[in-house]
């Protein structure tokens, strides 16, 4: 962004031209849209100030009744037991759904940020230049596939595609004491893996376009100089491209982060809804944050149960929150320098 | 490590690839024009029917929700850009970024304690819930255009004795609208394939076609996510079609808006 295109009106009122626009020029069709357009920008900000208080105000009947915290310490779901023992413990633990939400987002990102930053580096650095333009379109197509569609091919053409693998790697490696459990048996198709791996493949895009911004800054006289001292391809993007773009990695990465932690109608098709507790091993079925929500919302009808993902609902808001301003941050940060 | 490099652009490709062509050789074998025309037969076991009420819904639904979310999101734009100074300013553009990143699952939970506690399921309320999720892109989209658009046209506009307002209206609204075009379609493309807040806040009607928006409606997205998981094969088999419709409609509506995206870069730069 050059200083010249930034800041508009404003910018030329911080510093007065020769025929600068003076109050009494202003009408009052003036003044009123401005104050409409204020209105508007007022609107995000009201927006996201009212989502944290309903979604408080939503799940505070469970809140109060159990305890503030102990929905976040239990990891037990059992709504069918909420009638029975209607003080404590809460049958609404959420543990095992934070749980979901980390390991199938860690599962995504690890595949997914090598990956985009590859992509995004062919894109800025390595393509031939009459084919970076389609190639860029090509991985953000990627992006433009519902939610609902991923999950879908999800669930009919990547289970069966991944079964053989995840087969022999239960059969070998998950036979293995201690260090096997995580990777043990049976698979049933739908499991944590499943759904990060469909998340792998919808945050590439999101993490990809970020990066082609971040590797684009890099200045071109750099590049010419790295190349000139007789780098290679490779050498010109470790030495040049890859030091000064760290920050920027980071936050792209934070902000694919911040959308594998919310997605939720695939995650919902392809983790299998098992709400009970965490299971050890990545290949079998669990639930995520979001998909407790999307399975259970509209069949809530035992005592605090709506409140309970409500409560859910309070703490995903939280933890998109803090990952997306996180992100924003260090974004800013990262192509500004 | 160059080759690692193509290895990686290739993975995500063929991701690309195997998706569109799985869905496209699914959807190709089931639809068919009486699809889009007629609704899913009483029994989900049957074949033959369509998705006429879904396609339909979604129509209204997120037409609706482009209604509410274009004004404000371009009035946010132009406050940012042509009025708001200091921290207001820097907060509503933060937060706006912060706002793209919020689970839309989360968006359908609010609309659900603000308005169907009240108002009850609705197609409607649905459009609330789309407007949330494409308030804050038409912003972002609509921000970056109007910044593009020449100081010196600004200056030219006051100078000859424009008001503010007339300058924003005339001139840079009128410059930046291509690219505003472009930011609104694909606000849209997005709108048309969420499913998780319209589970909370439109529910679903399989059945019949409402096209009231104030009752209980189908849209696409919540069609194919039924159809889905149903279980039984007739239903799938209408899910992969009304699949192959969406990422049809998704594609057409990103495809055109990516002409008049590259019309405004060739005339910006």
């Amino acid at each position: 962004m050059s200083p010249a295109s930034a800041g508009g009106i404003a910018a030329i009122e911080r510093h007065p031209l020769p025929i600068a626009l003076r109050g009494e020029r202003r009408r009052l069709g003036d003044s009123v849209f401005g104050a409409a357009v204020a209105l508007t920008g007022g609107v995000v900000l009201l927006v996201l100030a009212a989502m944290v208080v309903f979604l408080v105000l939503q799940g505070l009947p469970a809140m109060r009744h159990y305890g503030f915290f102990s929905s976040i310490t239990s990891q037990r779901w059992a709504p069918s037991e909420a009638s029975a023992t209607l003080s404590t413990p809460n049958p609404y633990g959420i543990v095992q759904f934070i749980y979901g939400t980390v390991l199938t987002s860690l599962i995504g990102m690890v595949i997914a940020v090598p990956l985009a930053v590859g992509a995004a580096l062919v894109i800025t650095d390595v393509a031939p230049r009459r084919l970076r333009r389609p190639l860029s379109s090509l991985v953000d197509l990627l992006a433009a596939v519902p939610s609902v569609v991923y999950g879908f091919w999800g669930l009919f053409a990547l289970i069966p595609a991944i079964r053989p693998v995840v087969d022999f790697i239960t059969s070998t490696l998950g036979t293995v004491p201690v260090i096997g459990v995580p990777f043990g048996g049976p698979f049933f198709g739908v499991s944590y893996f499943t759904a990060g791996l469909v998340l792998a493949i919808m945050i590439l895009p999101i993490i990809a376009a970020v990066c082609r911004e971040v590797f684009r800054s890099t200045p071109r006289n750099e590049k010419e100089a790295a190349v000139a001292l007789g780098a290679t391809r490779w050498e010109m993007i470790r030495i040049a491209v890859l030091p000064r773009a760290r920050s920027g990695i980071v936050g792209a990465s934070l902000i694919g982060l911040g959308r594998a932690v919310g997605e939720t109608i695939a995650v919902t098709m392809v983790i299998g809804n098992a709400v009970l507790h965490i299971n050890p091993s990545i290949f079998d079925q669990g639930a995520t944050m979001s998909s407790v929500i999307a399975n259970e919302f509209t069949e809530a009808t035992e005592p605090f149960h709506l409140e309970s993902l409500f409560v859910v609902g309070f703490w995903l808001l939280i933890v998109a929150l803090v990952v997306n301003m996180l992100a924003r941050v260090v974004v800013r940060r990262g192509v500004s320098l | 490590m160059t080759a690692l490099l193509l290895v990686a652009v290739a993975l995500a490709l063929g991701a690309l690839a195997w998706v569109l062509v799985y869905v496209g050789i699914r959807g190709f074998s089931v639809i068919s024009p009486s699809f889009l025309t007629h609704n899913p037969p009483g029994n989900p076991a049957a074949p033959g029917g369509g998705f006429f009420n879904g396609i339909a819904g979604s129509l209204i639904v997120v037409g609706i929700a482009t209604g509410i979310a274009v004004p404000l999101g371009v009035g946010a734009a132009i406050y940012v850009v042509e009025y708001g100074r200091g921290r207001l300013r820097g907060a509503i553009r933060f937060f706006n970024d912060v706002l793209i990143g919020i689970p839309t699952i989360v968006t359908g939970a609010f609309v659900y304690a603000v308005w169907v506690t009240r108002f009850g399921f609705s197609g409607f309320a649905g459009s609330i819930a789309l407007a949330v999720v494409m308030l804050p892109l038409v912003a972002r989209t609509t921000e970056e255009m109007l910044r593009l658009v020449p100081t010196e046209l600004r200056e030219g506009s006051l100078a000859l004795g424009a008001t503010r307002s007339q300058t924003v209206l005339r001139i840079c609204l009128p410059t930046a609208l291509p690219g505003i075009i472009t930011g609104g379609m694909l606000a849209v493309a997005r709108a048309m394939g969420e499913t998780a807040p319209l589970l909370l806040t439109v529910l679903g009607n399989d059945l019949f076609t409402q096209l009231n928006p104030l009752h209980r409606m189908e849209t696409l997205s919540l069609q194919i996510f039924s159809n889905a998981v149903t279980g039984y094969e007739q239903a799938q088999a209408r899910g992969w079609a009304g699949a192959l419709t969406l990422i049809a409609i998704v594609l057409i509506l990103t495809a055109v808006a990516r002409f008049f995206g590259r019309r405004v870069q060739v005339e910006n730069v």
